[in-house]
């Protein structure tokens, strides 16, 4: 093709351009990831536990961020790829690894299906208490069908394959922090993609003026409920990476209490930027970790005090307070950047 | 005449108040039709009725020869059928390129693709860019729609309409808001509408009304007194009497 005009925008150059800062980041991810395996041996335990619900609060960013949908019962799609997983690996006997975390993949998915259908019919605070709704009733359900989830008990005992038949899920953890460093370098390449392609610009459009959207002859509906789809497949993917790294599945994995944590992450991180979702929840449990040691009871307090600081210093997170001191630091970006 | 777009008779209350009574009104190919009114005529309501935002009590509305009374917004704009909004409402983070991309992507099918680049489409971004061109935008179609001027946002929205590559446009007040400086530029853009579409245009201003149409009709109370040529109407005396009331009367006793 002859270009007989300047570029639209970045994308428009070509392949590399659009995609150079995500494989940048991605890179850079891939290092800290690796970094962690050597620096901190003795916590892979704990670091595949933030991959695991950074899975969840990067699938929360795609509906909160991108779609603007407010939702306070997120974990409910997470808790369903962990119980999905969970109960095949132990009732089908389904071990392999990459199987079980299809399977969670989409178990999520058809709950995003379900959730968006219900939560989509509304906005606002009642979108809100309708998700609250949604979590409290998938959990009261995981209680009471205790033939398969074990109910208050939990599910125990899940004996998943080594991975490629060779590296084991053992007590160290090594092999379960190496799949899930995989497993979230694979779901951020994917987001990549999905984030620049125009099914998210429509997700966009639709948080910020629906009626534009559907001016422009686009079903509002369907898009979202395809987003939610999406975002329900990484959640389940975090629940099943929760359910083979500390083959346990618990209650607390279908609640109120995460998927209210879960959006602290997001807005800690920054919403709407898929690496802030990650620094969020990096943060987030850090603190968490490191308090909890020194003050088991009292743990909230700091990360309140956190929040509110995050909240007055930099309001749209720590991924937006650091573009922010860049631009302050380095002068204006001179091009318009998605 | 074959009407590309007949409205027929279509009434709506709300409550006990009729706000639309009985409006008909037929477009051919290249009509150039202002509609207006005093406030509060049901102008706006005739609009969200055409649109599809509001489904009429009574009356059928088609385009091109189909019933669209039923169809939805959305099944009205795929057909042909598009509006601009009287106060712009674009995507404050977006380019105008995104937004007249996004457009054609649509029209052409390609806008819900979640593994493709948006941006990626040469086609789309060469019409794209004729379209911002013309309008002159190209200097503005890099920069966000909430950092440029608000008669070049009034712009972006008719380059978005063009888009769309309609059948019948509605324009609803589109100079509204828009410093006077910058009312020239819109006619402009207004007066280089492809020839064969069939526009209606909802305004009071009654400069760019004579200026623009070939035709007017007023609205008044909800009921349509008056259709035909721009020189007739201020002759017309039900169209004076709603217009200019008592003060007619006063003129005429002075």
């Amino acid at each position: 093709m002859t270009m007989r005009h300047p570029p639209l925008s970045d994308a428009a150059l070509g392949l590399w351009p659009a995609y150079r800062r995500d494989a940048y980041g991605i890179v850079v991810v891939f290092a800290g990831g690796i970094a962690g395996y050597f620096l901190f041996p003795d916590s892979l335990a704990l670091l595949t536990r933030i991959v695991s619900i950074a899975l969840l609060v990067l699938s929360l960013d795609l509906v909160v961020g991108f779609c603007g949908v407010a939702t306070l019962g997120h974990a409910a799609l997470y808790g369903i790829g962990a119980y999905s997983a969970g109960i095949v690996c132990l009732r089908a006997g389904i071990t392999d690894p990459f199987l079980l975390v299809s399977i969670g993949a989409a178990a999520g998915a058809a709950a995003g299906l379900a959730m968006g259908a219900v939560l989509l019919r509304t906005h606002g605070l009642p979108q809100l208490v309708l998700s609250i709704a949604f979590v409290q009733l998938v959990q009261e359900g995981a209680n009471k069908a205790s033939a398969f989830t074990g109910g208050s008990d939990g599910l125990a005992g899940m004996m998943p394959a080594p991975i490629f038949g060779v590296f084991a899920f053992d007590l160290w953890g090594r092999s379960a922090y190496l799949f899930a460093i995989f497993l979230l370098i694979l779901v951020l390449a994917i987001l990549a993609v999905v984030a620049r392609s125009p099914f998210a610009m429509l997700c966009r459009g639709a948080k910020e003026d629906p009626v534009r959207v559907e001016a422009l002859g686009v079903a509002i509906r369907p898009v979202l409920l395809r987003m939610y789809a999406i975002s329900g497949a990484i959640a389940g993917v975090g629940g099943a990476l929760g359910m083979l790294a500390t083959q346990v599945v618990g209650l607390d994995g279908v609640s109120f209490e995460l998927s209210a944590n879960a959006l602290v992450m997001l807005a800690l991180g920054g919403v709407g930027s898929l690496y802030g979702a990650l620094g969020g929840t990096v943060a987030f449990m850090m603190v968490e970790h490191m308090v909890a040691a020194i003050n088991p009871f009292h743990w909230m307090t700091v990360i309140g005090g956190l929040m509110i600081g995050v909240v007055l210093v930099a309001p749209r997170g720590l991924a937006g307070g650091l573009g922010d001191l860049q631009r302050r630091l380095f002068g204006r970006e001179t091009e318009t950047r998605r | 005449m074959s009407a590309i777009f007949d409205v027929a008779g279509i009434t709506k209350n709300f409550g006990g108040l009729t706000v639309n009574r009985d409006v008909s009104m037929r477009l051919g190919e290249g009509d150039r039709v202002a509609l207006i009114g005093p406030n509060g005529a049901g102008k706006t309501t005739f609009v969200n009725l055409v649109t599809g935002q509001l489904a009429p009590d009574a009356g059928r509305i088609a385009l091109a020869g189909e019933d669209i009374t039923r169809l939805d917004t959305v099944a009205r704009v795929t057909r042909g059928l598009v509006r601009t909004f009287q106060v712009t409402r674009l995507f404050a983070d977006m380019t105008p390129a995104d937004h007249v991309v996004m457009t054609i992507l649509r029209r052409t099918g390609k806008a819900a693709r979640i593994l493709a680049r948006f941006g990626g489409d040469s086609a789309a971004n060469d019409e794209a860019y004729e379209i911002l061109a013309a309008l002159g935008l190209a200097d503005a179609m890099r920069r966000k729609v909430g950092e440029i001027a608000y008669g070049q946002q009034r712009l972006v929205e008719l380059a978005i309409a063009l888009a769309h590559r309609p059948k019948v446009l509605l324009l609803d007040e589109p100079a509204a808001g828009v410093a006077s400086s910058d009312v020239p530029r819109i006619e402009h853009a207004l007066e280089r509408l492809p020839p064969t579409l069939a526009v209606l245009m909802i305004d009071h201003d009654m400069d760019l009304v004579m200026r623009f149409a070939r035709r007017v009709a007023v609205l008044v109370a909800g009921e349509l007194v008056f259709d035909g040529a721009p020189a007739d109407v201020a002759r017309d005396a039900q169209v004076r009497e709603a217009y200019l009331g008592s003060y007619g009367h006063a003129s005429r006793d002075a």
